[in-house]
């Protein structure tokens, strides 16, 4: 019977080839939507991971303040380069300490301009975040003590200001003092927060201080820990540490905060994954919305073919064989939806992860989900159409105009 | 008669074929209750050529929806070949028009844009033959009919004559012991009309199929060997026709 359905079936859907392409459209949206959702975000989620692992893991990051929940926070007291000193010197398992201070500043060469990000540092930062020189040289000790207009510059800024020029020796000009490009890094790309690590110039911590920020503050310490050391015991000698150095107190709270990557590798993931769970559920919500134009199609169908059906009842079909057929056609219209859904997203989600640079990840689970649920959107959406035409009477469907 | 009786019994001998006692069809209720039927008795022997007459509203299609299972009566009995129809179930009598009964319509009721031999398979399929099958004997009732060589076209290709010829193929495709026509030359023009006739008495005459057509046109229930005439719900003349009734 079900052969019969599904001949039946196949052969109203080629009659009504234009409509049932339209009916199924929404369907192969939605089914589309969720896969290629999906298949995005799990692709984010590994990049993220595969960034982080990158990165190293045995980095922590100082910041001053600490948020103790939504909207609320402690006092931000900067840091100054002494505790920096203090970590190294305290701390035996850490191997470099690096503060840092970071200015947003206009670049200038001739008549290129760039804003950047201009990050006061020493030697230890390009240890810290795991990134080297590819051609010029690193600071001197003199350069870092006496605050020197020298600068180490990102690709991205190299060429932004000097098109096909060499960079090296040249000076480019950051807000009110020119400095002279001593190097250029070796090219990380994107970050996990989607920023361009290249987007950088490096200069002495000195000379940001003085001639761009005009104070003494360190925003942030980024150290590594060696690799052998646990970065939990590192972290909590530090945080003891640094609430000894800022007479913090048992009962105040910390007033700096102590951040492990992998925190921020947990924090990134699970952003990625609720933000995909979001929009995987927007695109379900499509999925559903296709579920009904098909019920709507259905509902017409049935309204139209009435006098076909009051025939086949008439020519000895059962009213489970309407059903059945009525049935059938939903599902398999949904079906194909589906499949042709599976297939665009496949093509989507190829596209999109190429122009995002995100990893493609194949995912047979969803793959298979997404083509079930647009089966089953059928049976749910074609049960009420199909039951209106199996009870039809033959004699009123049949002299129905 | 049970349910696998109707899909496999051939012609039961003993009854009548077709036997209607007392039947009354009253449509709506109350002071708006329309009579179509009055105390309808009408018997109708296998073999029989019957064509039913009568202005609109005479009863005459009423009658013929009841014989062919379409519609149940609101009183009296509907005996077919002994089966008392008032007692099936819906399943049932769609059994029952499936093994025994062929419509025709005024309307050709086709499945456009589906092939002839698509329609015609269409009661084959719903018997659950397998295609081969399905497409020899469709081809067969095509050629009965003599639309060989129009198998692949569509209703719409087809003119009105030819699209009642793939009805009456689809009717008798399924061999049926009964043929029932409602007013089967109505949209048709008179040449065509006779033509549609001449197929019908020669199934009747050659393979001895009982066919009840319903008309209002004389010259066409001059092919019937019986004819019926309903005035007002109730049957006012019943005759044969001529010598040609055997």
């Amino acid at each position: 019977m079900i052969g019969n359905a599904l001949l039946l079936a196949v052969r109203e859907i080629r009659r009504n080839a234009m409509r049932s392409i339209l009916t199924i459209l929404g369907i192969v949206i939605g089914v589309a939507a969720v896969i290629t959702m999906v298949t995005i975000g799990e692709g984010a989620t590994v990049q993220v991971e595969q960034q982080i692992k990158n990165m190293g893991s045995n980095m922590l990051m100082i910041m001053p303040g600490k948020r103790l929940g939504p909207g609320l926070g402690t006092s931000n007291i900067q840091f100054k380069e002494v505790d920096a000193e203090a970590i190294a010197r305290d701390i035996p398992s850490v191997v470099a300490v690096a503060p840092v201070a970071t200015q947003s500043v206009k670049a200038i060469f001739g008549n290129q301009n760039w804003t950047t990000q201009v990050t006061g540092s020493d030697n230890h930062y390009f240890t810290v975040t795991n990134r080297s020189i590819k051609t010029g040289r690193y600071f001197t000790e003199g350069e870092l003590r006496g605050g020197a207009a020298v600068c180490i510059a990102g690709e991205t800024v190299i060429k932004k200001l000097f098109s096909s020029q060499n960079p090296l020796g040249e000076k480019i000009r950051l807000q009110n003092f020119s400095c002279e490009v001593i190097g250029q890094l070796v090219a990380k790309g994107q970050s996990t927060m989607g920023s361009d690590q290249d987007d950088i110039v490096v200069i002495p911590l000195h000379t940001v201080q003085r001639r761009i920020a005009g104070n003494q503050d360190v925003g942030m310490i980024q150290l590594s820990v060696r690799q052998d050391a646990s970065t939990e015991k590192a972290q909590k000698d530090i945080m003891a540490l640094m609430r000894e150095r800022r007479h913090l107190s048992p009962s105040d709270d910390d007033n700096f905060t102590v951040m492990d990557m992998k925190e921020i590798a947990n924090m990134l993931t699970g952003t990625t994954q609720l933000l995909t769970a979001l929009l995987s559920m927007v695109a379900a919500v499509s999925l559903l919305v296709g579920g009904i134009g098909i019920m709507n199609i259905m509902l017409v169908s049935v309204t139209e073919r009435t006098r076909e059906i009051g025939t086949r009842l008439a020519i000895g079909a059962l009213e489970r064989e309407v059903l059945m057929q009525f049935l059938v056609e939903a599902v398999v219209l949904s079906s194909l939806g589906g499949l042709l859904g599976i297939l665009l997203a496949i093509g989507a989600s190829l596209g999109i992860a190429t122009v995002l640079k995100v990893p493609f990840i194949f995912n047979t689970g969803i793959i298979i989900i997404a083509f079930l649920f647009s089966a089953v959107v059928g049976i749910l959406f074609g049960y009420f159409p199909a039951r209106k035409a199996a009870r039809l009477n033959p004699i009123d469907a049949l002299r129905y105009e | 008669m049970n349910q696998s009786d109707l899909d496999t019994s051939p012609v039961r001998s003993g009854y009548s074929l077709i036997e209607l006692a007392k039947v009354d069809k009253v449509y709506g209720t109350g002071q708006a209750a329309m009579h179509a039927l009055r105390g309808v008795d009408l018997r109708i022997d296998a073999g029989e050529f019957v064509a039913a007459m009568g202005p609109s509203g005479s009863g005459k299609s009423t009658c013929m929806n009841i014989l062919g299972c379409l519609d149940t009566p609101t009183a009296g009995d509907y005996h077919f070949q002994g089966v008392h129809v008032g007692k099936l179930t819906r399943d049932q009598q769609a059994r029952l028009r499936r093994h025994y009964l062929g419509f025709i319509f005024q309307g050709f009721n086709l499945l456009n844009r589906t092939s002839a031999l698509e329609n015609v398979e269409l009661p084959l399929v719903y018997r659950g033959l397998p295609a081969a099958r399905r497409h020899a004997r469709a081809r067969k009732a095509l050629e009965a009919v003599g639309l060989k060589g129009w198998e692949h076209h569509s209703p719409g290709e087809l003119s009105g004559g030819q699209q009642q010829r793939v009805a009456i193929a689809r009717a008798i495709v399924t061999d049926p012991i009964i043929l029932l026509a409602d007013e089967p030359t109505g949209n048709l023009d008179s040449a065509t009309s006779r033509e549609v006739m001449n197929l019908l008495t020669e199934f009747n005459r050659q393979q001895s199929i009982t066919i009840v057509m319903v008309t209002h046109e004389p010259e066409m229930a001059s092919y019937a060997n019986r004819i019926i005439h309903f005035r007002d719900g109730q049957i006012f003349t019943d005759k044969k026709n001529g010598e040609e009734r055997q």
